[in-house]
């Protein structure tokens, strides 16, 4: 991988222009960024690329066919005519019409319940003093290491106990909170926040939720955004804990998904159309936000 | 939005004591000199000292009780006999639940499946996005087009796309072998084969998180500051050399940071395996060839019913992760002390 990189020579490039205030030494920008990509490092992305999109398309081509057809060699690589009659079917078998609106109503209530905790805790964090702050600070970080994985058996007991089971709070509740939230959220606001801002508002006898309903809000939006974005894919793509916490009565769409696969006689296209139907969403929200996404998962990890 | 926000806050103020109703914001502002202002004075005073509690207290009072107590009462009943049909009657039988388990040779083969597929995803998968990124580093046409198109499969569904890799390694009308036959080579079972199902399952979790990880090491590669890169350039390093010098040093800790959460995601390995093995799934295969220790999990708990066995799974896991964090933390400091 990394050694085609060094075969390609591109042409030397040319003295950047603008990006001022970049020191003395401002004609040289960053090496690595400074180099126009060659035609192999063009070449391998697409392979990639390719990589990264084909098993998407072809669930749209499989749930597009009939499942005789996807039983034959060579298989389907065009779509068929087939797409509206698995998507019902999908529909009225899986229960998806139910799981796709359960599905939303589960992602929506995380990412929101997410954003605002995560962006008060933060908030305190970043710019506020108080006793036991590091220790704290440090806890927060410190549950990132622990997998939700292992509370199952547990959280199961409990839901059972309060009869929650097949109701959507059992699978919203225990996410409703991210460390990684927290952090992140902390992380954007030490820098975005200016401390004169705060005090400023203080001065003028706001109340800690005054600021923070209108100083450390709008401040943070851009944050807030990406943090929402990303606890709503996840919460839209959890597996584990819904699985044993809901049944099929009243599924996510993972839940309703995994009814459809695992059945003795899978009917492989309608799957397929389950499947697109599941990921559809998501995926739309990708064309329409995918920069901002990148951005996040970008500026989350530099500072995380 | 408002309200949801205003009313958790107030029960987190309500939960911090003393500070609770000092935090009540919504007072009308008291315009009266004298006995008011003092009470406003202290309103404030409580204000600044006790919300920052308020503000951090709904973390942590989730974070207790969905995170920390079932991890607590997990060790807790791994030490009992607990059934999935009566999850109140817990009789203690100590550490049996913990000897059975390493007595039981499925145990065993969960353990090795669970790291043979962990090393099987997680070593080509952060190669591979340590390469990516350093290609998407390069000013390109459409950098975010690339960007956006590697991160795709980070949207799709464990069940998503596990169900449509299951279509494309199948034994007689998959793609995968369709194309292998072109080239001829003889199909390949690649549900049954003990390391062709393993390699499959692994393929999946390369496939949804390859470009997800090159993003995170393509952020860390545009911190690095330009001048090591000059130094190197003046000292008449080739591009190799740089990436090899001065990339990847810089990027130490970002590697060690995906390697402990691809690790943790590897050792929790669940979806993947499940749904691969189609019907019957928790098994991973008709031979276990492919049961993770997650699979092993759900098997002892909502298969065998023993609640209190899948918690001893889970506190072992556990401890595993703690063992992989220490290595972790002192291959960190040597890494550190040796630069």
């Amino acid at each position: 991988m990394t050694t085609t990189t060094t075969t390609d020579q591109p042409a030397p490039a040319p003295v950047p222009a603008g990006r001022p205030g970049h020191g003395p030494g401002a004609g040289t920008r960053r090496a690595g960024r400074q180099l126009h990509g060659g035609p192999v490092a063009y070449a391998v992305l697409a392979i990639f690329t390719v990589g990264s999109l084909f098993p998407l398309v072809w669930t749209a081509v499989a749930a597009s066919r009939n499942s005789s057809r996807l039983a034959r060699t060579p298989p389907p690589l065009w779509f068929g005519s087939n797409l509206a009659r698995n998507l019902e079917t999908a529909w009225t078998d899986a229960n998806m019409g139910l799981a796709l609106f359960n599905t939303v109503l589960v992602a929506g209530s995380v990412a929101l319940g997410t954003v605002l905790f995560c962006t008060v805790a933060g908030f305190a964090f970043a710019k506020l003093r108080f006793r036991f702050k590091s220790v704290l600070l440090m806890l927060t970080i410190g549950t990132m290491m622990i997998p939700p994985q292992l509370g199952v058996v547990p959280l199961f007991m409990v839901v059972a106990e309060l009869e929650w089971t097949d109701r959507l709070q059992s699978v919203v509740l225990p996410t409703l909170v991210s460390a990684f939230g927290v952090f992140f959220m902390r992380q954007y606001l030490v820098e975005a926040l200016p401390t004169e801002l705060i005090e400023a508002a203080r001065v003028d006898g706001a109340s800690s939720w005054r600021v923070v309903w209108h100083v450390v809000f709008p401040v943070a939006r851009p944050a807030m955004a990406v943090l929402g974005m990303l606890s709503f894919v996840q919460a839209w793509n959890d597996f584990f804990w819904p699985i044993i916490a809901l049944t099929q009565e009243n599924p996510t769409v993972q839940v309703a998904l995994t009814g459809l696969g695992r059945g003795y006689v899978p009917d492989q296209a309608v799957i397929m159309a389950g499947a697109l139907l599941g990921t559809l969403p998501l995926l739309l929200a990708f064309t329409l936000f995918g920069r901002q996404i990148v951005g996040g998962i970008m500026q989350g990890a530099v500072k995380g | 939005m408002t309200t949801t926000a205003t009313a958790a806050q107030d029960a987190g103020a309500g939960d911090e004591g003393p500070g609770g109703e000092g935090g009540t914001p919504r007072r009308g502002p008291d315009r009266g000199p004298g006995r008011a202002g003092r009470v406003r004075g202290r309103l404030h005073r409580w204000d600044v000292r006790y919300s920052p509690y308020a503000f951090v207290a709904p973390f942590f009072l989730f974070f207790a009780a969905f995170g920390l107590f079932p991890l607590l009462y997990t060790g807790w009943a791994s030490l009992h006999r607990v059934e999935l049909a009566a999850p109140d009657d817990m009789r203690w039988v100590g550490l049996r639940n913990y000897t059975r388990l390493l007595d039981d040779d499925f145990f065993w083969n969960a353990l090795g499946n669970t790291f043979t597929i962990g090393v099987l995803s997680t070593v080509p998968q952060l190669l591979m996005a340590l390469g990516l990124a350093h290609l998407l580093h390069y000013r390109l046409r459409a950098a975010n087009f690339w960007r956006v198109a590697l991160l795709t499969p980070y949207a799709t569904s464990v069940a998503a796309a596990t169900l449509v890799f299951v279509l494309l390694y199948g034994r007689d009308y998959g793609m995968v072998n369709w194309a292998l036959g072109a080239v001829g080579i003889d199909p390949v079972d690649w549900q049954s084969g003990t390391w062709t199902s393993r390699f499959a399952v692994s393929s999946i979790v390369i496939w949804r998180w390859t470009g997800y990880n090159a993003l995170i090491y393509l952020a860390a590669m545009r911190a690095v500051p330009d001048d090591r890169y000059e130094a190197a350039a003046l000292d008449g390093a080739s591009r190799w050399q740089q990436f090899r010098h001065v990339t990847v040093p810089a990027l130490r800790p970002t590697i060690l940071f995906t390697i402990v959460v691809s690790t943790i995601g590897a050792t929790q390995l669940f979806g993947e395996p499940l749904l691969f093995g189609g019907a019957g799934g928790q098994k991973g295969g008709a031979s276990h060839q492919f049961q993770t220790l997650g699979l092993y999990l759900y098997e002892q708990g909502w298969f065998f019913f023993h609640l209190g066995r899948a918690c001893a799974v889970a506190w072992t896991m556990f401890l595993i992760l703690l063992l992989i964090a220490a290595v972790n933390a002192t291959v960190a400091r040597r890494l550190r002390a040796s630069h």
